[in-house]
This record gives C-alpha cells, sequence and structure tokens, in this order.
C-alpha cells in the first residue's frame, strides 16, 4: 500500500519537482544566440566543457533501465550479469581514437547524426537512411525502458492501481513534464539534470555498498549466501562463476555490447556536444568511473540475495518481477527518507538518458529523412522546430509501448536494438578509418547481419520462454558438437562483415559505380577553431545538389 | 561562446596528425578483460571478495591508467 511509503513518495515528489524546473531553466542556461538551430536545441551548441560532458555522457550511457536491471541480472544468474564490468572497461580505450575521428569530421561538416556522417562519406542516401532507420529502431525501445526503471520504484512505493490506466498515471504525468521541457531546452535540460541525477546516484550507491556489508555481515557472507542459492537452483549456467558453456558469451556479450554502445545515437549526441577532441580524450579515463559505480550496483544482485529479498510480483499472475529486487531492498534495509532519496536517483536517472534519446532519434528523423527525402531545402529553423516536435512524437511513443502492451515486449526490443544496432559498425566506425568497402556491399552487408541477428534471436529458448529468450545462442544450432552460448550479435555483425568485405571486392572487380567521398582525409583531425568551419553557414550535410529522392523543393 | 575564436591556419594544422606508436598501449585493456581465464576463479579472495571480482574491478583502473598514460603521451606541446 503506498500509504506505508508516504516519506518515500513525498522526497521522491520534492527531487522529482526540482528536476523538472532545472529542465526549464537549462534553455537560458550557457545562452544560446538562437536557440532556432538543430546545433543549439540538438546538440547544447556544440561546446559542452570536460565536466559538462562527463556528467551528460555518464548520465546518457548509465541509464536507470542499466541500475535496475543488471543487479536483476547478478540476482537472477550470478557471474553472467557481471559483463557489465568489462563491457564497460574495454569501451573507452577501444573507442579512444575512434571518437576522436567521428568529432573531427562532424566538426567540420556540421554533422548531426552518424547518418550525416555515412550520407558525405560513401555518398549514399540509401545507406544513410538504413543506418537512420536502425538507430531510430534501437533507440526507440531504449526510451521505453527508462520507464520500466521508473515503474519498478513506483512498483516498489506501493503506487499501483486497478487499471492499466490508473497503474501508468504518474508516469505518463513524469513523460509529459520531461517532454514539455526537452521541447523547451533541447539538450540543455539533460545535460544540466545529470548534475543532480549523478550527485544522487553516486550518494546512494556508496552509502549502500558501505552500510549494507556491514549489515549483512561482511562481503565474504554475501558471495556465500549467493553461492549457496545458486548451488541449490536447478539451473546449471548460474553461479558465482563462470563455467565451461557460458565463457564465450562472457565475453562476446561484453565485446559485442561495447562494440555497439558508441554506434548508439543517442552516445554520439553526447559525444558531438562536446567542445574539442581534448575533452573526448579526457572523457575516456573519467568515464570509467561510473563503471566502478555499475560494478558496485551489480553486486547490489547478491546483497539482495543474502538479505533474503523476494522480487515483487510480474505483470502477469505466477511470475515475479527481478526488476524490482533493488528498490524492495533499499526498501528493506534504509530508512524511508533514505529509501526516497534512492527511489529518486533511479527516477531521474532514467529522465536524463530518455531526454538525450529522444533528442537523438528525433535529429536522426530530422536530418536524414525529413531534410533528405521531404523538405530538402528546409532552413536551420525548420530543422529545429521538426525535431522539437519529433521528440514530442517519440516520447509519446515510448509511453504507448509502456501502457498498451507487455513491458517484456520492450525488453525484447531492446535485446534485438543492441544486435541490430552493431549491424552499423562497417559502415559508421569502419567507416571512419576506410573508404574501402563499396557502398553496395554494405548495404548487403547490413542486410545479411540484420536478417541472421534477428532469426539468431528468435531461435534462442529460455525456461519460460520459447523465441526471444535472451542473447545466448546455442552453438550446436550451427552443427557444432558443444553446449557453449555465444552472442547473437556478435555472429552477425561478423557475417555483416565478411558479406561487406567480399561483396567490395567482388563489385571492385566487376567495376561497379561506386559513391564519392566528400570528406578529406585531413577532416579527421580537425580541432576546436578549425578555420574550414564555417560558421557563418551551418547549414549540415554538404548541400547535395542532385537530389536522390527526386523533385522535392518546396 | 557559442561560435570559438577562429585560430591561424598554422595553429590548426600542427594538430592535422594522431598517429602516435603509444596508441598500440590501448589493447591492453581492451583485450586482457576479455581473457576469463585470468579471473574466473574464487580464490584469493580480497576483502570477501573473490578473484572473479575483485580482479575485474581492477580492470577498471588498468583502463583509465593506460588511456590517461595514452593521452599524456600523445598531447602535443602547446595543446592544453
Amino acid at each position: 500500500m503506498w500509504r506505508d511509503h508516504v516519506t518515500e513518495i513525498s522526497i521522491f515528489t520534492a527531487l522529482f519537482l526540482l528536476v523538472s524546473v532545472m529542465g526549464f531553466i537549462a534553455s537560458r542556461w550557457r545562452a544560446p544566440k538562437d536557440m532556432a538551430h538543430l546545433d543549439e536545441w540538438g546538440l547544447g551548441g556544440r561546446n559542452f566543457g570536460g565536466w559538462i560532458t562527463w556528467f551528460l555522457i555518464g548520465g546518457d550511457l548509465y541509464t536507470a533501465y542499466t541500475f535496475v536491471a543488471v543487479p536483476a541480472l547478478v540476482f537472477g544468474a550470478g557471474a553472467m550479469g557481471f559483463f557489465a564490468v568489462p563491457y564497460t572497461v574495454v569501451i573507452y580505450p577501444m573507442v579512444f581514437l575512434v571518437l576522436c575521428r567521428l568529432w573531427s569530421v562532424s566538426h567540420r561538416h556540421g554533422f548531426v547524426t552518424p547518418a550525416d556522417f555515412v550520407r558525405s562519406r560513401f555518398d549514399s542516401p540509401v545507406l544513410a537512411l538504413l543506418v537512420a532507420i536502425t538507430g531510430i529502431v534501437a533507440t526507440m525501445p531504449y526510451i521505453a525502458l527508462q520507464l520500466v526503471g521508473i515503474e519498478a520504484v513506483l512498483k516498489a512505493m506501493g503506487v499501483t492501481g486497478e487499471t492499466s490506466l490508473a497503474r501508468h498515471l504518474p508516469i505518463i504525468i513524469a513523460f509529459a513534464i520531461l517532454a514539455a521541457y526537452t521541447y523547451q531546452s533541447g539538450l540543455r535540460a539533460p545535460a544540466l539534470i545529470a548534475f543532480v541525477k549523478d550527485a544522487l546516484i553516486y550518494v546512494v550507491i556508496l552509502a549502500a555498498v558501505l552500510y549494507l556489508p556491514y549489515k549483512l555481515g561482511g562481503w565474504g557472507e554475501i558471495f556465500d549466501a549467493a553461492d549457496a542459492k545458486f548451488a541449490a537452483s536447478p539451473n546449471p549456467n548460474d553461479g558465482i562463476l563462470l563455467n565451461a558453456n557460458n565463457q564465450v558469451q562472457y565475453v562476446t556479450l561484453a565485446f559485442g555490447s561495447a562494440l555497439a554502445l558508441f554506434l548508439y545515437p543517442h552516445s554520439i549526441t553526447g559525444v558531438l556536444a562536446s567542445r574539442n577532441r581534448d575533452v573526448i580524450k579526457r572523457n575516456m579515463s573519467a568515464l570509467p568511473a561510473y563503471s566502478v559505480l555499475l560494478g558496485l550496483i551489480a553486486l547490489l544482485g547478491f546483497m539482495a540475495i543474502a538479505a533474503d529479498v523476494q522480487p515483487l510480483p510480474g505483470a502477469t499472475a505466477g511470475t515475479v518481477d527481478n526488476n524490482t529486487i533493488v528498490p524492495v531492498l533499499f526498501d528493506q534495509q534504509f530508512p524511508s527518507w533514505f529509501t526516497g532519496v534512492a527511489y529518486a536517483a533511479i527516477g531521474i536517472g532514467a529522465l536524463v538518458p530518455a531526454a538525450i534519446m529522444s533528442i537523438a532519434a528525433a535529429n536522426l528523423f530530422t536530418r536524414n529523412i525529413y531534410k533528405e527525402y521531404l523538405r530538402r531545402d528546409a532552413t536551420p529553423a525548420q530543422e529545429a522546430k521538426v525535431s522539437k516536435l519529433t521528440s514530442l512524437v517519440v516520447k509519446i511513443g515510448a509511453v504507448a509501448c509502456i501502457v498498451f502492451l507487455d513491458p517484456q515486449f520492450s525488453i525484447d526490443l531492446q535485446l534485438i536494438g543492441g544486435v541490430i544496432i552493431l549491424q552499423t559498425l562497417p559502415a559508421v566506425a569502419l567507416g571512419l578509418y576506410t573508404r574501402w568497402f563499396h557502398r553496395g556491399a554494405l548495404i548487403a552487408g547490413w542486410a545479411v547481419g540484420m536478417s541472421l541477428g534477428m532469426w539468431m534471436l528468435y531461435q534462442v529458448s529460455s525456461p519460460t520462454r520459447s523465441h526471444f529468450g535472451g542473447s545466448a545462442f546455442p552453438l550446436e544450432r550451427f552443427g557444432f558438437d558443444t553446449t557453449m552460448t555465444i552472442y547473437a550479435g556478435f555472429v552477425a555483425v561478423l557475417a555483416n562483415l565478411l558479406v561487406a568485405a567480399a561483396l567490395t571486392l567482388v563489385l571492385r572487380t566487376a567495376q561497379v559505380a561506386d559513391g564519392g567521398d566528400r570528406t578529406s582525409p585531413d577532416d579527421y583531425f580537425a580541432d576546436e577553431g578549425d578555420p574550414r568551419v564555417s560558421l557563418g553557414d551551418r547549414r549540415g550535410v554538404d548541400a547535395a545538389p542532385e537530389s536522390v529522392a527526386g523533385a522535392s523543393a518546396g | 561562446m557559442a561560435t570559438p575564436e577562429p585560430k591561424t591556419p598554422a595553429a590548426a594544422k600542427t594538430r592535422a596528425k594522431d598517429k602516435s606508436p603509444w596508441n598500440w598501449l590501448l589493447f591492453v585493456p581492451v583485450v586482457v578483460p576479455l581473457i576469463p581465464a585470468f579471473y574466473n576463479s574464487d580464490s584469493p579472495r580480497v576483502l570477501g571478495f573473490p578473484r572473479f571480482y575483485w580482479l575485474q574491478l581492477a580492470y577498471i583502473l588498468l583502463g583509465v591508467a593506460v588511456t590517461t598514460l595514452v593521452y599524456q603521451l600523445t598531447k602535443r606541446r602547446g595543446d592544453r
């Protein structure tokens, strides 16, 4: 019952209102001369320094859903859920140089989205469209999942209702407010709110990892309790260590997820909003602070086992919702005022990435669909207007997903999202280094990777479901005599690369026309203050004289 | 604030290179955390943490150390 949680609800609401006010004030923060430009609304003026970028990207990548789902995975499966740590360790050294190249070329050409880059690099509106659609489709369920994070908290506070609409009313209100200030302030809103979100999260988690082990008898006891639980469970693949079957899955999932992370449009939005290359490089050393946090949060899953936390019931009768274990753990172990702060941290933690993701998806639509196919002569002011409106549509779509569909559907889609966004790797990430691939081959590779990835995910069963049961594909399906599993996205992107490479050789031999390259080698090293950036006319993608969509002027 | 002061073309040109042998160091924190044989064991425990957990958390420090080192070593004179 919610009456038992009045303190928590009050603190949660107060902090939520505080950040809402900040979200609206953010439009005047670092005052832009003219907000009616995508560089201002969608990229915060491309002028964020080291600290803001750190909070912004940290708030962007380490989402509320991550903070809820990773400990839930550790609670349910043990060591496998800890993949989040190697995942977030390998990512930064891996993208250290790649992101600098992306920033430079985008800075000089005024690119706002990864598809803008692909459009110019490979002279292919079709490939750019595929990258844009992939990005939008992969991002949408991610936004919906942020709502799952808020819902887990609301459920733990006893805020439930009889009807579907009553149950969802709080998140509908929350998202309406979020939509309003994102519309007004653009990327400045999540950048400013991220300070509050991360301060709350750091305080809560540090308190939790110092206090809870003391209360539960020490770290040794916590790990022993988890070990005992997994030893008693019938599932052969859980445990506090990996076994022979899931090591390949662990490594490929960590590596594949790391490859995918900075292909997501919202990550790229955070990177492009930074002021110069130096800010990005310094952040690659500073962002791992969040990985420490994530590692400690993951271990909350074991603390929940040691504290004998029982997850709350799921959406359908007879199921449990493991995503509620962290909220329930806090409710059991901490005084209610502190639990309120913790819940607010998770709730606000959902708003920051949801705002950035909706901005990123809106930018993709505006730049790579609206401007490319619907209105070629759109002015910067019109672009900003369309992007703002699209961000509203995206949020309504996310809320509708949660209200009208089983949340499990969003979780499935997010699983698929990670696999499909990986299929833009050859065009976006390798494209930053080489123009060797033929644009036709990249399109074919994308199609093969997408199909294979979807097929593999469809084949994965879990104890409760026959399809889309996870991302761990059993290798015996490929005819190998083994019980090992592998991350489906990893196999799909390998197939994608093989097809793209092989077909490039074929198309080059057959002398099939390939597009040009509108970027030059030194574009990839340009830095702040570059003389070739024309700031007077930031019209974006090199105004292409030839129209692919036919006559669309007017 | 939104429009940075343009610098002279020469100043921008000096930065127009990104290659350094030190960059190869970045492979270390990418490869090491992906070898479970290093950490997939309970003993030795440190502060109650099995090796699987404390060693992987320690890899975060490895990542920070290497990226910081490469950044400092490849930073050009006169840069911030």
